[in-house]
């Protein structure tokens, strides 16, 4: 295994959607594979789903099976309406910054 | 499923829906108190903010939501139906119209329909007694009768709607967001407390992407109905289990939810604890009664329902009409299957050129003389000719639809004219090919308009005529021989003779002295530039349009016609081809050409003797069982050649065949016998004898006969219609041309035309007959 690095910050672009959701669901899975600490950047998330959310809660799952940590950061809009909607930021557990109403 | 197809889907409803919408408003001005018609229109607002919310265009679902909201209201007869009312309601239903207009074409919507839906919001809000907030109004308590008041004291404490949602897996795939649900929840009431169940996720590594793990318990404030409520998860109705308690449910519905979905009970009982739809005692309170309870024969949840008195009646009542509706529109559905319109046309192009090529078989099988063959050719003609029929039936819509249109134009029109027209329908179930009802519509609008413009007089001038003040515009289908005739009739005015034939003089289009009949005259005003109205209008008499309307109609090979009686009305009759693709034709050969027409409008054939044309004294003109037929000689009309004698006999068309092959059964040396009976038998001594003699197709159209004297009748024809290339457009007396068997070409004869052009001839030959005996 190797060590050089143990964190590392991924960004999502885009959307994390039904549409990308495979495509989003491996690039998580191999960060976690790689490293021990993964920060996940959601500033330029523009649209998110159901399936997203999924993806959300399973990463955090996987980390936890694998005793790594993953933490969400930098909410887009568009993330922290649907966690607002689902009630589910709790859940999550990541700090979320309170966007000012545009 | 991809999202632009179910997009166009949703597009294509939209606008049936709102068809059916204004189609019930304008039947509820008349029935202001016709329950099915009021539920007619909520259904169509509501099935349109149903769907719009599921593809998140939220301004379509606001602004329906206060419009459902106003008939809602005028559903429990709290609003009554005015004709104001119905006028804002036409508004909305245009509105919505624009919306989907844009949406269709993928704008956002622009400035101005914002401006529009405020104005039109504003004015709903003011029928409902609300002022207009600049917030959405504060969630309002349904009012409950005293009944369910004391009932309420013994349910649970919340006045929360109760949904519990467990997606299915497929729910993704099948293109639909579990979270858009919820989203359109909160366009008519409050999520007061959400719990997303989120332990059915897997951790990433065994996550399908692809696959929903989510359910939802929710607490819901609202004084939508539970139909409306279970309205909004109509489209996952199958994908989904979905349980919805009303507000102060008993203990024990909640315990029968808690059994009926997939979660552990205790963990279930702690989610509705933590939605706030239960207290811990309520729950303590429902799942002791469970254990007592044990044994107890479940009864239906109805009956049940009924005796604790739960639900509102209202309620009730809702979720039974809506379980009807879905019924209905599930056996409506099975029972319709969409077809893309080009895939339809290709299909009957298919047809017509199977058509040709069974012709072209069964014409071999006929040289070879091989009965075998000749059985099976005929067999397959038959069915080929079946399936033809089967196939233009397909293309065959009602012409009902066009028709109720016109409810609106009229009701329009007149308040914009400031009459008071009346339309009454007839034959709406009448048959036409569809390309023909695509394209008539604004033809007829046209001509309604013009109607209602110019031949229904004002309500003083018809009431100092005798007439009622009202004016009644009437719209009529029928058939008649392979016609489809559509006629606008009015009861107005009519037609001035002597001003449409002042103005055509003054206009130099007839001569002062000129004979025409009246029915010429009144077609004057489909010529270019002709009107006769002093006043011109914004909606009609300056002269363009009657000239355009003759001409679609012509493309369509129709023709219009007025009949009118001053003082009375006028009728203005349209006559359609039933189909524009392929016809039973009658085939005829002149001088080695071959001509089609079609069947519908031969009456019968008879035979042009020498005697007969020699009694006719050169005025073309035949004594039909004492009834005076005019007749046309093709020959002369297309100005055929008669062909030589030995090309004739090399010639390989259809026709030339059949020549042949009775001129080599006429060389048969007779035997004795034979000749004696040739003696006896007229009609076998014609068969086996080809005289030179001429037949008359006797063609009727539109009420007039003429004859078409032609060389020889070769019977019918599946006539597959081409049309003839743009420099042959111009020619008169053919409409289009097909393809014989053989490979040859022949004419489809434009038989209006030519009947209209004996007929006229007919007219100024005794116009000036009359004239010259009134001058002696």
């Amino acid at each position: 295994m190797r060590k050089k690095k143990v964190v590392t910050h991924i960004d999502i672009l885009g959307d994390l959607s039904i549409f990308n959701a495979g495509e989003q669901r491996s690039r998580l899975l191999d960060a976690l594979e790689a490293y021990s600490e993964v920060e996940v950047d959601l500033s330029g998330v523009s649209e998110i789903d159901s399936a997203g959310i999924q993806l959300m809660v399973a990463a955090k799952r996987e980390a936890v099976n694998r005793n790594k940590s993953l933490r969400f950061t930098n909410h887009s809009p568009a993330v922290f309406d649907i966690l607002e909607l689902c009630d589910l930021a709790g859940h999550l557990g990541d700090p979320l910054l309170i966007h000012a109403p545009t | 499923m991809n999202l632009d197809d179910a997009l166009q889907t949703f597009i294509i409803e939209a606008r049936e829906l709102l068809e059916q919408m204004e189609e019930a408003l304008l039947r509820i001005e008349q029935t202001p108190d016709d329950a099915d018609t009021i539920n007619a229109i909520f259904r169509a607002a509501h099935t349109i903010k149903g769907s719009a919310g599921l593809f998140g265009l939220d301004h379509v679902v606001t602004f329906t939501h206060v419009a459902e909201n106003v008939l809602d209201k005028v559903r429990n007869g709290e609003v009554r139906i005015t004709s104001d009312l119905v006028a804002i309601f036409l508004g909305v239903r245009d509105h919505l119209g624009t919306l989907i207009a844009h949406i269709a074409e993928g704008e956002e919507p622009d400035e101005d329909t914002h401006r529009a839906s405020a104005e039109l919001v504003a004015k709903l809000r003011a029928v409902l007694g609300q002022p207009s907030p600049a917030s959405p109004p504060p969630p309002v308590l349904a009012e409950r009768d005293a009944n369910i008041e004391t009932e309420a004291a013994s349910g649970v404490g919340t006045d929360n709607w109760h949904i519990s949602l467990r997606f299915g897996p497929d729910v993704l795939k099948n293109g639909m967001d579990p979270l858009s649900f919820i989203r359109y929840l909160s366009t008519f009431g409050k999520i007061a407390h959400i719990v997303t169940l989120v332990n059915g996720v897997p951790p990433l590594s065994k996550l399908d992407p692809e696959t929903n793990y989510l359910g939802f318990e929710i607490a819901f404030h609202t004084e939508a109905d539970k139909a409306a409520i279970e309205g909004a998860f109509e489209f996952v109705r199958d994908d989904a289990r979905i349980r919805i308690l009303p507000p102060h449910s008993k203990g024990f519905e909640y315990l029968r939810l808690i059994e009926e979905l997939p979660q552990d009970d205790l963990r279930l009982g702690e989610i509705l604890v933590r939605c706030g739809t239960l207290t811990q005692n309520e729950l303590d309170a429902a799942l002791s009664h469970q254990t007592a309870k044990v044994g107890e024969t479940p009864r239906p949840i109805g009956e049940v329902l009924v005796e604790q008195r739960l639900v509102q009646p209202r309620v009730v009542e809702a979720a039974l009409e809506k379980q009807q509706q879905v019924k209905e529109r599930k056996n409506t559905e099975s029972g319709l299957i969409r077809v893309n319109a080009e895939k339809l046309d290709q299909h009957i192009n298919l047809i017509g050129e199977l058509i040709i090529a069974s012709a072209g078989a069964s014409l071999i099988a006929q040289h070879t003389a091989i009965p075998e063959l000749l059985e099976a050719s005929a067999r397959l003609s038959r069915l080929v000719e079946e399936v033809r029929d089967s196939a233009l039936t397909l293309r065959m819509v009602e012409i009902g639809a066009t028709f109720n249109r016109f409810q609106r134009v009229v009701r329009d029109v007149s308040a914009e004219l400031g009459k008071d027209i009346r339309l009454e329908i007839s034959g709406a179930d009448t048959d036409l090919d569809k390309t023909v009802v695509e394209k008539i519509g604004d033809p007829l609008t046209h001509l309604v308009r013009n109607s209602m413009d110019h031949g229904i007089e004002p309500a003083e001038v018809r009431l100092a005529r005798g007439k009622p003040a009202h004016g009644t515009l009437r719209l009529n289908a029928y058939h008649d021989s392979g016609s489809i005739v559509i006629e606008v009739e009015d009861d107005g005015g009519g037609l001035s003779r002597e001003r449409i034939l002042k103005k055509a003089v003054e206009r130099e289009m007839v001569k002062a002295d000129q004979q025409i009949s009246d029915q010429e005259i009144y077609n004057l005003i489909f010529e270019p530039g002709f009107s006769t109205v002093e006043q011109v209008s914004n909606l009609s008499g300056r002269g363009v349009g009657m000239d355009v309307v003759r001409r679609n109609i012509a493309a369509l090979r129709g023709t219009v016609e007025i009949d009118s009686t001053e003082g009375v009305g006028t009728t203005m009759s349209i006559r359609l081809p039933l189909t524009l693709a392929i016809i039973d034709g009658f085939l005829v050969g002149v001088s080695g050409s071959s001509f089609v027409v079609p069947l519908d409008m031969v009456v019968e054939c008879v035979e042009l003797t020498p005697g007969e044309t020699a009694a006719s004294q050169g005025r073309d003109h035949l004594n039909l069982r004492g009834e005076v037929l005019p007749f046309i000689r093709l020959k002369q009309l297309f100005d055929i050649p008669e062909p030589p004698a030995v090309v004739e006999a090399e010639a390989d068309g259809f026709f030339d065949n059949s020549r042949r092959m009775r001129n080599a059964s006429s060389n048969v040396i007779l035997t004795a016998e034979g000749a004696a009976a040739l003696a006896k038998d007229p009609e076998l001594a014609f068969l086996l004898h080809p005289v030179r003699r001429e037949n008359v197709v006797v063609v009727q159209y539109a009420g007039r006969r003429a004859g078409l004297v032609v060389d020889n009748l070769m019977g019918e024809f599946q006539t597959v219609i081409r049309p003839l290339g743009e420099v042959f457009n111009g020619i008169d007396g053919i409409s289009g041309f097909t393809i014989l068997g053989s490979g040859n070409v022949a004419l489809i004869l434009d038989v209006p035309g030519l009947v209209r052009r004996v007929a006229g001839r007919e007219v100024r030959r005794n116009a000036a007959a009359t004239s010259y005996a009134l001058a002696e």
